[in-house]
């Protein structure tokens, strides 16, 4: 019975912990500025005084579609040409195959550190800084969705594509047309994993983007906060935290159960 | 001759096809990795700031970096962010999953409310916890206050600051572990423990003889996992402290960061990128060693 009543303690425990501070973000954000920094989640008054502020400092709507049409391009590019890689690797016979997939694997265990300052070079040398292509094009292609595809295509019955070449299918119909529909779980997987990348990436925005209309959401946040234009304005800071975290709480509490499995499926077979 | 014409024969007998697919990979990868890996070998040996011509320089770069004390510091404070990040990862991970690893009510509530951090950006995460951090006005000294315990300076003392950003990231990434753990609980079969129980083995016994060797691999996973993520520390110590107080939070990343797109020091920084992530590689290759023969 102890043990019992100390299990439920503990679990409600991490609820406050790891629950609370997104509370108190979204409420601090709402409270007039004096109120803020006390614990209580209760207030006298709601206010958008925050947001507006920060809506006047920083073109946050604007960041806000970058990073959207940023995160949808490669995760378009990224689901498409990663399935058709994973295609030709599982199910078409070329000569070159495997060593392309031993390829494939080595550049997976390349550490970025080492790419990132020649692959910067080459975005000033092709005049791509300050330009969605910079944004969009180096995150086209990733190693792991390649893998995650041809894993699973390996598992789609060969008598199903021969009986579709026999029919006369081109090769580009039957992955889009016969394997893709039977596919949903792992576009699913690689879709989320991909636009969750792209969303929450600062470090390589910081580095090729200086423009701040072309800037994405995290980005301008991050510039926000450690340029000094918050003014130290805690409730502007929270707002700003609460807009950029607000969308993809909303697509998590949606898509939960994908969300929690695509990236525990990451990282076992990462 | 007869070598390349067996080659040739092979192409030949490929389907077209699967080279047609593979294509843009090929041109992605010479594009994004091969070249920029030639490239960055290049720029060892060269001062560049990108606007004037590239000037060799030799192996002055490699002098430099082991006459540069802060480079050596910075891999110290990533290594000290490790040593605290990793182990309290695993065992509050491990903790919820052992917790959550039975039939209850509202056992999915939990499991999504543990894991939201993993999702939100880094940024958010980093802003909220400045809050809960702040010495003065932070919740966290202010339930330590009402507890009768003292402010602890969490952010601004030189010893504090990375143990802070460590606790930090734990919060920020133990969702992910716990739903590993919880994966590798569960392939555990019942009849193991059923015979531990027979040969009268503690609740303890069971925990270090059959739990913890099963869960091995997802331990393995675990460590290099984070392992490498933490070797990328950038965003928390950026945002936060900026590297302070008194470069106790500089990470290596943050370091090249600033000899890249601050000095301007590409050359530099691109030796300092080669050597961090022949760092790496090394730690992941002795960590999986020790960690398989040692559980």
């Amino acid at each position: 019975m102890m043990s019992k009543i100390l299990k439920y303690v503990l679990l409600l425990a991490g609820l406050i912990v790891f629950g609370y501070p997104f509370v108190w973000m979204i409420i601090g954000s709402l409270k007039p500025e004096l109120e803020i920094s006390n614990l209580k989640l209760w207030s006298s008054m709601l206010t958008f005084n925050s947001y507006s502020q920060v809506f006047q400092k920083i073109p946050i709507g604007r960041a806000f579609l970058n990073s959207m049409f940023v995160s949808v391009s490669v995760t378009t590019l990224v689901v498409v040409l990663g399935s058709m890689v994973g295609y030709a690797l599982a199910k078409l016979r070329f000569f070159g195959k495997s060593i392309l997939y031993l390829l494939i694997l080595f550049t997976m265990m390349i550490p970025f550190q080492i790419t990132l300052i020649p692959q910067y070079v080459l975005m000033v040398k092709l005049g791509w800084t300050d330009t969605y292509l910079s944004l969009i094009i180096p995150s086209m292609m990733s190693g792991l969705s390649i893998i995650l595809f041809r894993q699973f295509f390996l598992s789609v019955p060969q008598a199903l594509i021969d009986a579709a070449r026999i029919d006369g299918c081109s090769e580009l119909h039957i992955l889009f047309r016969l394997i893709w529909p039977l596919s949903k779980p792992v576009i699913i997987t690689v879709a989320i994993l991909t636009f969750m990348a792209s969303w929450n990436d600062v470090l390589w925005p910081l580095i090729v983007v200086r423009d701040r209309s072309l800037m994405t959401m995290p980005q301008l946040v991050t510039i926000f906060v450690i340029g000094g234009e918050a003014e130290s304005q805690l409730g502007s800071l929270l707002a700003a935290a609460t807009l950029l975290a607000l969308p993809v709480i909303i697509a998590y509490t949606f898509f939960q159960k994908y969300f929690i499995e695509s990236m525990a499926s990451s990282g076992i077979k990462g | 001759m007869r070598f390349a014409g067996n080659i040739g024969r092979r192409i030949k007998k490929s389907d077209r096809n699967g080279y047609l697919f593979v294509l843009p990979y090929v041109i992605y990868f010479l594009a994004f990795v091969a070249y920029p890996l030639v490239f960055s070998i290049i720029l060892m040996f060269h001062r560049w700031n990108i606007v004037t011509p590239m000037e060799w320089i030799g192996l002055k770069n490699f002098v430099r970096m082991i006459h540069d004390p802060l480079f050596f510091k910075s891999v110290g404070n990533t290594l000290i962010f490790l040593l605290i990040h990793i182990p309290l990862q695993i065992i509050v991970a491990l903790g919820f999953a052992l917790l959550l690893n039975s039939k209850m009510k509202f056992r999915n509530l939990y499991r999504a409310v543990y894991f939201m951090p993993v999702v939100v950006s880094g940024v958010v995460v980093t802003i909220l916890w400045q809050q809960l951090y702040s010495y003065d006005y932070g919740v966290l000294n202010s339930v330590f206050t009402s507890l009768g315990l003292p402010r602890i300076p969490w952010l601004v003392n030189a010893s504090f600051a990375m143990p802070s950003i460590a606790i930090m990231a734990t919060w920020k990434n133990v969702g992910i572990y716990i739903i590993l753990f919880l994966v590798g609980l569960q392939n555990i079969p019942g009849e193991l423990y059923e015979a531990a129980n027979l040969d009268g083995a503690t609740h303890v016994k069971q925990f270090f003889h059959v739990t913890l060797p099963i869960l091995n691999p997802t331990i393995v996973a675990i460590v290099v996992l984070s392992t490498i993520g933490g070797f990328s520390l950038f965003i928390e110590p950026y945002v936060l402290t900026g590297g302070g107080p008194m470069q106790s939070t500089l990470s290596t990343m943050l370091y090249i960061y600033n000899q890249a797109f601050y000095f301007d020091h590409m050359g530099y920084a691109a030796t300092l990128g080669i050597v961090f992530a022949m760092i790496i590689m090394a730690v992941v290759v002795v960590q999986r060693k020790v960690i398989e023969s040692e559980i």
